[in-house]
């Protein structure tokens, strides 16, 4: 994902997810300019599907992306950081429990 | 997963200059990969975007000496085979582009910087394809140098280029085996096409060598790349592992490689060849190759002549945008 917009007036920037195959999620595999929405799916199978690596794909404009900031990171995270309660091997059980 | 042991001291978060360096070196010393909106060094971020966007300036170029035996190409297999191999070029400059753009460079002026020449591409592309069976040894060769370069460019630290050159290299390797196939077809035909592959062989196997780059002790900035992980070996290295992998393509095709001083070193387990002339490279790099004012000028070209399919498409989408917008607001 990339911060650019369009400085000078050129195509769009869109960051483009492919569904694998029916049963995986859409996943970002890069970007591309394109001059609207439509133009942006046909250059994304193009690109980025030329040996069936896609079943679906998404496009997106990269400026409608809202992400989380470098700057935010650490502190931005945080609230997971300290909750170890939350992973299984939290709990001691002893060994001659079964299926748990 | 990742649990924090409660009592361990919080991982550096401070965000001053000294802190920043430090975990970006830690990032990297972790064997991590640096992403897009992490802080890096500016020497890094100016050393990826030059080696990125010349890397794709190279694939953009790269179609031009093949795309030109498309029209000619002997039969409908090779040519299907061909639009689709220069079509995949394209589509690697593209993906590097985009990985470049990452770094907060604008495609249209890396696309100025090649057009205006204050970006290189690789010198390879300004020899010329006399023959049919140039095709095939730029696929062999040239695309073999290639994956020599871009397999350990998988590891390179930069998260975008890494992830680009995966998806690069799984689409070289069929650039190289229709080349070779290519060859072994036209050594099993006539005697005139044995010596059009011998004669294709000569002219492309040093500035095929000549690819890796100047010797590790006239390359400059290596030592810092390395360091980076942008770059996984030297040049010279990779020019052995080269030599190496196709000495015995060479025998098995039955053509011999045009070195008098290249042997098997039984010591070293590997071959030993002669020196590239990079003095050539040089003046090639300088724009005196054969080639250079003629790939220069017809991407220029090319770009002129599709101004208006940009404007065509840009004034549509701006019609069809006020449209819906009116469409809302009846």
């Amino acid at each position: 994902m990339s911060d650019t917009t369009t400085p000078r007036g050129d195509w769009p920037l869109y960051e483009v997810f492919v569904r694998g195959k029916r049963g995986l999620n859409h996943v970002h595999v890069g970007s591309l300019h394109a001059a609207d929405d439509r133009m942006a799916l046909t250059h994304a199978r193009d690109l980025y599907t030329r040996r069936n690596e896609g079943v679906s794909i998404w496009v997106v404009r990269s400026d409608l992306i809202t992400a989380s900031t470098r700057e935010e990171r650490d502190p931005f995270f945080d609230p997971s950081a300290d909750k170890v309660y939350r992973h299984p091997t939290f709990y001691d059980i002893p060994d001659d429990v079964p299926h748990i | 997963m990742t649990t924090t042991e409660s009592g361990a001291p919080p991982a550096p978060g401070g965000t001053g200059p000294a802190d920043l360096q430090e975990r970006f070196e830690a990032t990297i010393a972790r064997d991590q990969r640096v992403e897009p909106r992490d802080w890096m060094p500016d020497g890094y971020r100016r050393t990826l975007i030059r080696q990125i966007a010349q890397h794709a300036h190279s694939e953009i170029i790269g179609m031009q000496p093949e795309a030109a035996w498309i029209t000619r190409a002997p039969s409908l297999r090779r040519k299907a085979i061909l639009l689709a191999k220069v079509q995949d070029e394209a589509g690697h400059g593209l993906y590097l582009y985009s990985a470049a753009e990452t770094l907060g460079v604008d495609r249209a002026e890396l696309n100025d910087r090649l057009l205006e020449g204050r970006q290189k591409y690789s010198s390879i592309f300004n020899y010329p394809t006399l023959t049919f069976a140039d095709v095939g040894v730029i696929g062999w060769f040239v695309d073999g140098a290639a994956i020599c370069n871009q397999v350990p460019l998988c590891r390179s630290s930069y998260g975008p280029y890494a992830r680009a050159m995966v998806r690069v290299c799984k689409e070289e390797s069929f650039h190289q085996r229709q080349g070779y196939e290519l060859l072994r077809t036209m050594t099993r035909g006539t005697k005139a096409q044995r010596e059009m592959v011998q004669d294709a062989v000569n002219r492309w196997w040093w500035p095929s060598l000549m690819m890796f780059g100047p010797p590790d002790e006239n390359s400059p900035n290596s030592a810092q790349s390395m360091a980076w992980k942008i770059k996984r070996h030297s040049n010279d290295e990779l020019r052995q592992r080269f030599v190496d992998m196709t000495v015995p393509q060479a025998e098995a095709l039955g053509v011999t490689l045009p070195d008098p001083e290249l042997r098997w070193n039984e010591e070293r387990g590997r071959y030993d060849f002669g020196t590239p002339d990079f003095d050539e490279l040089v003046r090639v790099i300088k724009g005196e190759g054969p080639c250079n004012a003629e790939r220069m000028e017809r991407r220029r070209t090319a770009h002129e002549e599709g101004a208006w399919v940009r404007e065509a498409a840009a004034a549509h989408a701006a019609k069809q945008a006020s449209r819906s917008k009116r469409g809302m607001a009846a």
